[in-house]
């Protein structure tokens, strides 16, 4: 019984084991790729939630460039203060626009009428975004954008073709031109040409570099992410403790169970 | 002046015999469970049984705390959701417990009927036992799917529309029978209101009966067990089963332990992965319910997917309805249709052993159908196992009585 019991967890180290390093060797791939964003489907935004000062940048990215048009609606400011160690001080100061409470929930001063005029849509709540749509999608929408000037915003993007929203971020990241290449293939014995993404080129630069505006996509999903769930961090430290007990508990369980069939013949 | 005799009683054995003489407490304890005899060799599989009754006050209990703070309207359900994922005091622990609860339900019902299909449970003379039981079930849908509505993402929306849609194939009274359903021209807020009271007062009135029901049946024959040998049949000098075994304390004991391990893997759901991948939240249902767009697929929640994949395998709608109507329904037969001298599977011959096997798989394999899109090599793996589900009832009757091996008198069972 005890040598089976060590063998699974042998074989449960041994698959865990290969699991890192195939995700490791997986990443490294995913970085060459990244370079030229031919792979862009596959980038994964891997951020941790518990990172407070990530949320933190992420929060004043949001606040500098999404909630001229976006709201978290079912956010208070207080609630994004204490989450993230904001003294109250720093966010009535460097956060809040002007006339709002801390007990306000976060919510644009764009009218959704006009925004629905100028945009075509009124942009959309954005508090459970990274949950409706997954923080991934998030990250590839803001790596994808390039310059298309068939489109009335100048700008189109690879993860939400035909976006109504603008490239708001241009100025920090610089702008884009896609490349295409025309792929021929047959499908059902008829030969259909194609205009297939091949990789991106810096048309014009932003004022950060490659690196940071990928940091600074980073920090905003991580902050979107947090505002999704708010009570995730404090859901998985709690979960590690009932767990816990719940072991105990079942071992004293079996230990009780085991005493009373003793009887049992 | 003597006493009368009541007063006699009341003062020699103080409070316990004075409620005893007014309410039969002891004696339903020593009725239902220390003498009680269950048989001695259950397995793991007798578990769910109790862990259905686990998980049903899980969800009563959870679902009363979830009604203080939801507010049922296509304006306010949503909101009301997300203000009690956010701001009520540990309102996310209950909501997750509550919708984790409901995937938990049907996994743990249909382990249970899948213990029914290896030892033959629902064999005489336990036929209405099992059609409680099946009532239960068809209970338990209902109220799943009613609930699936409240939250009013989008997907409840849309599930609720291609759902309540298939009683339109009806012929005839279709159409008029789904504006009866939805209380509007479409799902809106009054269907959502009715779906409320549905979901909170008539069904669990409904299951609470049901299951009532459904023990009480189980108590007048006693429960079957992995050899289906009627442990009745033999007898000791003192009147009790040979092979049978106090419920109380052997399979009180024992189901704590069961009941235990149960929480564990609940609470690593509910702790680390609430959502479980989409599969027990689905992402679409984090967007509120739009009439103007549609999700890219829309799929009902993992449990009801083998039928669903049974509806999409037949290019006619109403033929699709009809199908997948009779998947459901097809499970009150068995009883009829199993014709094997032996009731447990260890007894059974190898026909058998294959048909519950490919069952099994075929329910599995709808099931992750169910959740993909309606196209392609989809469609046609669907339609294969779909044939084999219904064939594995259908030619019951054939193959379950071929090739059983005599049963032993009494049941096996090694001590540990």
């Amino acid at each position: 019984m005890r040598t089976e019991v060590r063998r699974v967890a042998w074989a449960a180290a041994l698959l865990l084991a290969a699991v890192a390093g195939g995700s490791g060797w997986a990443a490294a791939a995913e970085e060459k790729a990244a370079a030229d964003g031919a792979d862009w489907q596959h980038w994964h935004v891997n951020t941790d939630v518990t990172d407070v000062a990530s949320v933190q940048r992420g929060a004043r990215n949001f606040v500098s460039y999404c909630l001229g048009c976006h709201s978290l609606k079912y956010e208070r400011w207080s609630r994004l203060g204490t989450d993230l160690a904001i003294p109250g001080d720093l966010l009535q100061k460097e956060l809040l626009p002007p006339g709002d409470k801390t007990s306000d929930y976060i919510l644009t001063t764009m009218p959704a009428a006009d925004s629905a005029n100028w945009f075509g849509k009124t942009p959309p709540d954005l508090t459970l975004m990274a949950r409706a749509r997954g923080k991934d999608y998030l990250y590839q929408l803001w790596k994808t954008y390039y310059v298309d000037p068939t489109r009335p915003t100048g700008v189109n993007n690879l993860r939400l073709p035909a976006i109504a929203m603008p490239h708001v971020l241009s100025e920090l990241e610089g702008l884009k031109t896609a490349v295409f290449k025309d792929v021929t293939r047959t499908e059902g014995g008829q030969t259909v040409h194609e205009q297939v993404f091949d990789h991106f080129e810096q048309a014009a630069p932003g004022r950060l570099t490659a690196a940071e505006y990928d940091g600074f996509v980073r920090d905003t999903v991580n902050f979107l992410d947090y505002v999704s769930e708010p009570t995730q961090a404090a859901r998985r430290s709690l979960g590690v403790w009932v767990v816990l007990f719940l072991l105990l508990f079942t071992w004293l369980a079996w230990m009780m169970k085991h005493e009373y069939w003793k009887d049992v013949h | 002046m003597a006493a009368n005799s009541a007063d006699t009683a009341d003062a020699k054995g103080g409070l316990w015999a004075w409620i005893n003489k007014r309410l039969p407490v002891t004696e339903f304890i020593r009725e239902q469970l220390t003498g009680y005899y269950a048989p001695k060799n259950f397995n793991i599989w007798y578990f769910f049984g109790s862990l259905a009754l686990v998980v049903l006050v899980l969800q009563l209990v959870t679902g009363i705390f979830l009604t203080m703070f939801y507010k049922v309207g296509e304006t306010t359900s949503f909101d009301s959701v997300e203000y009690i994922m956010r701001e009520v005091n540990f309102g996310w622990l209950i909501r997750y417990l509550h919708s984790t609860g409901a995937s938990a339900f049907f996994i743990v019902v249909y382990l249970h009927m899948f213990r029914a299909f290896l030892y033959g449970s629902y064999r005489k003379p336990r036929e209405l036992l099992w059609l409680f039981g099946m009532a239960v079930y068809l209970a338990l849908m209902a109220e799943a799917f009613m609930g699936y509505v409240l939250p009013w993402g989008n997907m409840s929306f849309w599930g609720a529309q291609v759902i309540v849609n298939l009683f339109g194939t009806i012929p005839g009274i279709g159409p008029v029978l789904v504006e009866w359903i939805r209380g509007d021209y479409g799902i809106a807020d009054a269907t959502l209101n009715r779906f409320f009271a549905l979901h909170v007062v008539a069904i669990p009135l409904g299951l609470l009966l049901l299951v009532a029901l459904h023990l009480v049946a189980l108590r007048r024959t006693g429960s079957n067990n992995p050899d289906g040998i009627e442990i009745k049949d033999k007898v000791g000098p003192d009147g009790k089963p040979l092979d049978g075994i106090p419920f109380h304390p052997y399979y009180t004991v024992k189901d704590v332990v069961g009941i235990a391990v149960f929480f564990i893997l609940l609470a690593i759901i509910v702790f680390f992965v609430p959502t479980f991948g989409g599969l027990f939240l689905e992402a679409p249902n984090f967007e509120p319910a739009n009439p103007m767009s549609t999700p890219e697929h829309i799929a009902p929640v993992w449990y009801f997917t083998p039928f669903y994949a049974i509806l999409r395998a037949v290019p006619d709608q109403r033929m699709g309805a009809l199908l997948m109507f009779f998947a459901v329904v097809v499970f009150l037969f068995v009883p009829w249709l199993d014709r094997s001298p032996a009731k447990s599977i260890r007894y059974k011959g190898l026909p058998s052993k294959v048909a519950l096997t490919l069952f099994a798989v075929s329910f599995v394999v709808l099931g992750y159908l169910g959740l993909q899109p309606a196209e392609g090599l989809y469609v046609v793996l669907a339609r294969i196992f779909a044939v084999i589900y219904f064939l594995f009832f259908i030619l019951m009757p054939w193959y379950s009585p071929i090739g059983a091996k005599p049963v032993p008198e009494r049941v096996v069972y090694h001590a540990h």
